[in-house]
């Protein structure tokens, strides 16, 4: 993929309707997206091209995609952040009143 | 790259922001027959106003007698007394219109058995002048901004509204007299720059939220408008107002709803104790969300906070049964796992309270004219400049946003903002007016500094910073000595966003290049933020000072005497001024001055 295509998508990923949407592909397009095939790239580009209250059923698993791609990416989105956040130590900040 | 060839596109109206201010104002504008162009960073429905859940709120009286009167009293009071009786007056009589209009344009409500639109209890609406609860919030399931916008939007395709997607406007354009005649703005796919030459700008670009660490914003939200109004010469008022929920994931900012502390959810401390039975023994977690709020960051700064850094409360609900976490919190579960990778079921959720909504903004009247002060009068209109919804203070909020009035300021203020172009375009020469020499000046010097330097300050890291210095001097709770350090510490930050350096210098879809430009509006927002917040010594609504207590002198620590007034914080020189209250309602008697309890 191109870097401009690349940045569009980025953009589409982090200015969402949704603080949760964005986080999510926002980090699974820094550490993910390009380990994917051409195929699942593609897949996820269309994924991140639907509304977020569309979007946000599937990577729950509380709706299933038909398309096998769509499905494979899913999977993975719907692992990527609980995997990379094992515990809740590490994510926190000392950033309230001190 | 050069910006020496900028065209100029000439519309009778511009607005900039799709979200459902700047939807709402374009379908009155566009059905008036004037040619009208929104602007937006995003896809209209990929706007902020999507996330929006509990409802809009009307004094339909579908379920049981209400009036627009009782909604009025319970926003004042909300609003700590600082909200603008004249503008809440006129927001809450609306409201029943606005509503029944979006349901024609096919807004799919909940409904009675009836077939009228179903309104449920919200916190803070009461019957009767403060009584008893009453059901005024109106609808969508739990979708009802998403189901909004929609409706708005596909009112605007029929109305022809032209859209301008994936566009960010820059810079305001005043002339010499001071009047408003358009934006620029930058097409992310070419990178070009544009002049919006407009008879009325109307902004619509939402909040904030993104100034704070803790936010449940979305990325979006960086106060573009607040940005390109402050470096045009108008006053931002009451940015020290911000409401917080208390109950964001700790590190993602995530919402999590009340309605996991309604299903029997308890906040815990490092020790595992139910801190609220000592902060409110009978609310307990059911407190008010600035009661709730303000008791966890005092377990936090007592040392009571859990992990490693005491930084944080946690959410319990592993008592609960596993069947009814599943079944009544199913969106949580999956919330809590992804964003705090914990399994609610199994261990508890960590939590902070978390930056939710701006209540101030660009000052204008409830015609949604933005206004100013000259001379002896504080509230002179912008010829040509118009603003609604978050990025905007009528005030209807004052202090402290009533649940749900969100929705409905964005509706009424929308509309009310289409409504007064269309009748002042009517007063104004059919011709547009010459823009000034050096329309693009600013925005010209901004993206050529940008292109020019090599070496500076990471957008990045800039960016985490200031979100870091707000959440830590200007959070929930407030201390004079941490916001003194504050205003020197953001002023820190202002110098190293005019050193902030991309390495990317393409025309193309460069988003360093827009999340520069961005950060230049956020820091306008956090400086006016942390001054007038240090600036107010006193207690109100959101704004709470551990030097401005609760006494029975001054209940809640609020100050009337001294501090029933407008902040106006002006970027010049960062001055501030201040404006009285309207106390004064349209048509029915002054809701007189009280202490704000429930």
């Amino acid at each position: 993929m191109r870097q401009e295509e690349l940045n569009r998508l980025r953009w589409r990923c982090t200015r969402r309707a949704w603080l949760e949407l964005d986080l999510l592909l926002g980090e699974f397009l820094d550490q993910r997206f390009a380990g994917l095939s051409e195929a699942q790239q593609r897949a996820f580009v269309v994924l991140a091209d639907m509304d977020d209250h569309d979007l946000w059923p599937l990577i729950n698993g509380v709706e299933e995609s038909e398309d096998a791609q769509q499905a494979a990416v899913l999977a993975m989105l719907r692992e990527s952040r609980s995997m990379s956040r094992p515990a809740v130590e590490a994510q926190t900040s000392p950033v309230v009143n001190p | 790259m050069s910006y020496s060839n900028i065209s100029v596109r000439k519309y009778d109206a511009v607005i900039v922001g799709a979200g459902g201010a700047g939807l709402r104002a374009a379908i009155q504008l566009s059905e008036s027959g004037l040619k009208t162009a929104v602007l937006s960073k995003v896809f209209p429905t990929r706007s902020h106003t999507v996330a929006a859940q509990g409802g809009v709120s009307a004094s339909l009286g579908n379920s049981e007698p209400d009036h627009w009167h009782w909604h009025m009293y319970d926003t004042v009071k909300g609003s700590d007394w600082l909200g603008d009786q004249d503008a809440i007056e006129f927001m809450c009589r609306k409201a029943p219109e606005v509503v029944v209009e979006l349901e024609h344009f096919g807004m799919p409500f909940d409904r009675t058995d009836e077939g009228k639109i179903y309104q449920r209890p919200f916190g803070g609406h009461m019957s009767n002048f403060g009584e008893k609860p009453v059901r005024r919030a109106c609808a969508a399931a739990d979708r009802t901004g998403h189901a909004m916008l929609h409706a708005l939007y596909q009112r605007n395709v029929r109305a022809r509204t032209q859209f301008f997607v994936e566009w960010m406007a820059l810079d305001l354009i005043r002339d010499a007299d001071g009047q408003v005649l358009g934006v620029s703005a930058i097409e992310m796919e070419t990178g070009e720059v544009s002049i919006f030459h407009a008879k009325a700008t109307i902004f619509a670009t939402g909040g904030a939220g993104r100034i704070f660490y803790s936010s449940t914003n979305a990325f979006i939200n960086t106060g573009d408008g607040l940005g390109m109004a402050a470096r045009a010469g108008i006053p931002l008022e009451d940015m020290e107002f911000w409401q917080f929920h208390p109950t964001g994931v700790a590190g993602a900012g995530v919402l999590i709803t009340e309605g996991v502390r309604g299903e029997g959810g308890i906040l815990r401390n490092a020790s595992g104790e139910r801190f609220m039975e000592r902060y409110a023994p009978n609310a307990k977690d059911l407190a008010s969300r600035d009661v709730v709020s303000r008791a966890m960051v005092t377990e936090i700064n007592e040392g009571r906070g859990c992990g490693p850094n005491k930084d944080f409360v946690t959410l319990d609900i592993t008592h609960l049964p596993p069947e009814t976490i599943m079944k009544r919190l199913p969106g949580i579960r999956e919330i809590s796992i992804q964003f705090a990778g914990i399994d609610p079921i199994k261990a508890p959720i960590p939590v902070v309270p978390t930056c939710h909504y701006q209540m101030g903004g660009i000052p204008t009247n409830f015609r949604g004219q933005v206004v100013v002060p000259v001379g002896d009068n504080p509230n002179v209109p912008v010829t040509g400049f118009y603003a609604a919804g978050e990025c905007a203070c009528a005030s209807v909020h004052g202090a402290n946003r009533l649940g749900t009035n969100s929705l409905l300021d964005l509706l009424v203020f929308g509309k009310a903002s289409g409504e007064a172009v269309v009748e002042d375009l009517k007063q104004m020469p059919v011709a547009h007016k010459d823009l000034p020499r050096d329309a693009i000046e600013r925005t010209r010097e901004r993206l050529e500094r940008l292109d020019a330097r090599t070496s500076g300050e990471s957008e990045a890291a800039t960016r985490l910073d200031l979100q870091r210095v707000m959440q830590a001097h200007c959070g929930v709770f407030r201390f004079d000595d941490m916001l003194k350090q504050g205003v020197q510490k953001i002023l820190e930050v202002e110098e190293r966003v005019h050193r902030v350096a991309i390495k990317d210098k393409s025309k193309v879809w460069n988003t360093a290049r827009i999340e520069a430009l961005e950060l230049e509006n956020l820091i306008e927002v956090a400086k006016s933020t942390m001054i007038s917040a240090e600036a107010r010594k006193e207690s109100r609504g959101a704004h709470v000072r551990d030097d401005a207590p609760d006494t029975p002198e001054r209940p809640n620590g609020r100050n009337d005497a001294e501090w029933l007034k407008h902040t106006l914080w002006h970027r010049d020189g960062n001055r501030l001024d201040y404006k009285p209250v309207n106390l004064t309602p349209l048509t029915v008697e002054t809701i007189a001055l009280k202490t704000r309890s429930y």
